[in-house]
């Protein structure tokens, strides 16, 4: 069995008395897509800013290819080859796309005794990243603003693989994007796969994690319910263990379908 | 921005594979989405009224220009500082104040204690530095809005600044600073005129005036223009150019967004206003040597011009958006306006209703500029 790429071993996490997490456990390969389920409160957010260090894990352990790590800070994280793409706070919409891409990272050249912003690098580099991502922009320096939700996630995607992520954790992509742009949220995970990358997709959507999902977390009050593979599990079967199963399907049969 | 999309080797060949829903932009439209738009058809506004109305006055003489170019470059040294703060998401309303504080440590020192005014000059200037890092750091510290921060130190400052000038010569105006300057290193560097010997040759050829001793009417270019365009290309070239640039518009366009990728945030912040402290203390200095006094009240109000000639040059209060070429077209305005008002012998009191309405103007125009960026609608 290849080693994960990350690991992470009965993470448990409390703030005060508030038990966050209590024991959860997940893996992810390389070029796999690992979906991370579960309603609003079961812990997501709290595992995945463990998970690319935000938080401290109270208990438990992080393993990066093999090796016991600790994470001070997302800086750390993120040179361990973890990036996280956050829903809302990934891009800048006033500047533009080149200026993003590249933010915290900018190459430069030599002028004199100046250091200047290459832009011709900088701009044909974000280009290409984005034609291989199936972005054709209208140029470099158009403003973030301009694209839509889905496009501005595939920038970020690009950005953290081409910036050399391992793995990629994805908070709720597809949660604000309609259906056209969701699918090309997903075609691009399916692409980011494909280089080896392993995904984190967090969603509460199980028809989006159903879509290009390997392997299937999911979370219920700070708990893990079990890792299914894909093929193991239904959506329905899913769905029931996100919202704690009873309710929802006495609701479904109400409403004479699934929720 | 707008630099970047000047030369984009990479855009041809995508053409055939463009998405057919992306329309095509009209370079016209193009043109129009640059901050500094507004500012370049008020700058040529404002000078084809002025050459209609007022031609005949003197305005465009060398005396005449040289008058309007001084007031223009002191409002722009201060709008570049004010301007590279805003677009990295804050404001500094203690500049007036600052201006004040800084002339009469000079004139303290140089003049009551009888220090080189050298050293006077360079206390002020760290002193101003220290001041811009504290006012920076208690907004970082205290997350706190700079406005109520800044505005606390627009108290703080002009207090300080009248109470040390009673407290050691019980006077609000100290002199004496030119005689103290005589042969000073540093002074000139404020103080004095370039370009002497072109404004005299330009006169022997008859190109400009002669005074009836016959000296040119215009002697020189003032070392304040000559900050004013030093600070105006180097603040040009530290926005569009460097990484530096690229951090000053993240910090105010997302700080959160601008930190996950690991740009120090509170660093370019401390920074712009250390910068903006610089830039009234260069305005104070220059102003202190030609007056050859420093007054307590001096710079009452700047922080509000300063900030006026930014929004007119396209920045957006908001931050993460502006340029510094736009914020000295600002000054320009700003400039050309109250002078050209006098010599066109309008009320003066005028003026001000005229900056009340051309800044309401500037701030409608921007945001929908700002719309047609980002696309919302």
């Amino acid at each position: 069995m290849t080693t994960p790429l990350i690991e992470l071993r009965d993470i448990e996490k409390h703030f005060g008395s508030v038990i966050a997490l209590a024991g959860v456990s997940l893996s992810v390969l390389p070029g796999e897509c690992h979906c991370l389920l579960g309603d609003n409160g079961a812990g997501k957010s709290t595992f995945i800013k463990t998970m690319s260090g935000v938080h401290m894990p109270t208990h438990g352990e992080i393993l990066v290819e093999g090796r016991k790590t600790v994470f001070d800070s997302p800086r750390d994280a993120m040179e361990a080859g973890i990036a996280t793409v956050y829903q809302d706070l990934a891009m800048i919409p006033l500047m533009s796309v080149t200026r993003n891409f590249w933010m915290g990272r900018e190459p430069q050249k030599r002028v004199g005794p100046f250091k200047f912003i290459d832009f011709d690098k900088a701009n044909s580099v974000t280009m290409e990243e984005m034609a291989k991502m199936g972005i054709h922009l209208r140029e470099p320096a158009q403003a973030v603003g301009t694209l839509s939700g889905g496009e501005r996630q595939t920038v970020a995607i690009s950005r953290a693989v081409y910036f050399g992520a391992k793995v990629l954790i994805l908070d709720e992509p597809t949660s604000a994007l309609g259906v056209r742009q969701t699918s090309n949220v997903l075609a691009t995970i399916a692409k980011v796969r494909e280089k080896g990358i392993g995904v984190v997709f967090i969603t509460h959507n199980v028809r989006h994690a159903m879509a290009v999902g390997d392997r299937f977390t999911v979370l219920n009050r700070g708990k893990t319910l079990g890792t299914a593979l894909r093929g193991e599990i239904t959506a329905e079967e899913l769905q029931d263990m996100m919202a704690g199963g009873r309710e929802l399907a006495d609701l479904a049969e109400v409403l004479g379908g699934t929720v | 921005m707008s630099v970047e999309a000047d030369r984009n080797p990479e855009s041809s060949p995508q053409q055939a594979a463009r998405d057919e829903r992306v329309r095509e932009i009209s370079p016209v439209r193009k043109a129009l989405i640059r901050p500094e738009l507004g500012a370049i058809c008020g700058t040529i506004l404002v000078f084809v009224f002025f050459l209609a109305v007022a031609r005949d006055s003197g305005m465009f003489s060398a005396d005449g220009a040289l008058n309007w170019t001084v007031v223009s470059a002191q409002f722009a040294v201060l709008a570049v500082g004010a301007c590279l703060l805003m677009i990295a998401g804050e404001f500094d309303l203690s500049v007036g104040s600052m201006i004040g504080f800084s002339g009469i440590v000079i004139a303290i020192t140089s003049v009551t204690w009888g220090w080189p005014v050298w050293a006077g000059i360079l206390t002020a200037f760290a002193l101003a530095l220290a001041l811009g890092w504290l006012n920076g750091y208690l907004v970082i510290r205290t997350g706190l809005p700079s406005f109520i921060v800044t505005l606390a130190f627009l108290y703080i400052l002009r207090g300080l600044t009248i109470f040390a000038s009673i407290a050691t010569t019980r006077k609000t105006i100290i002199g004496g600073v030119r005689e103290a300057a005589e042969g000073d290193w540093l002074a000139p560097l404020f103080g004095g005129k370039i370009l002497n010997g072109l404004f005299v040759t330009l006169a022997d050829w008859g190109w400009i005036g002669k005074l009836r001793n016959g000296n040119p009417v215009v002697d020189g270019i003032p070392m304040l223009v000559v900050w004013a365009l030093v600070l105006i290309v180097a603040g040009h070239l530290l926005l569009t150019r460097t990484r530096f640039g690229n951090w000053i518009f993240a910090s105010g366009g997302d700080a959160q967004a601008a930190r996950y990728v690991g740009v120090p945030v509170n660093r370019v912040k401390i920074a712009m206003f250390m910068l903006t402290a610089f830039c009234a203390t260069v305005f104070a200095t220059c102003q202190v040597i030609e007056f050859g006094s420093a007054a307590a009240d001096r710079g009452l109000l700047k922080e509000f011009e300063a900030i006026i000639s930014v929004v007119i040059g396209g920045a957006l209060l908001t931050g993460g958006y502006g340029s510094v070429i736009g914020a000295a077209l600002g000054a320009l305005i700003f400039g050309v306006v109250q002078q050209g008002l006098f010599f066109a012998g309008v009320e003066s009191s005028l003026f001000r209703v005229f900056l009340g309405v051309i800044l309401l103007m500037a701030v409608i125009l921007n945001t929908y500029i700002r719309r047609m960026i980002t696309g919302e609608r």
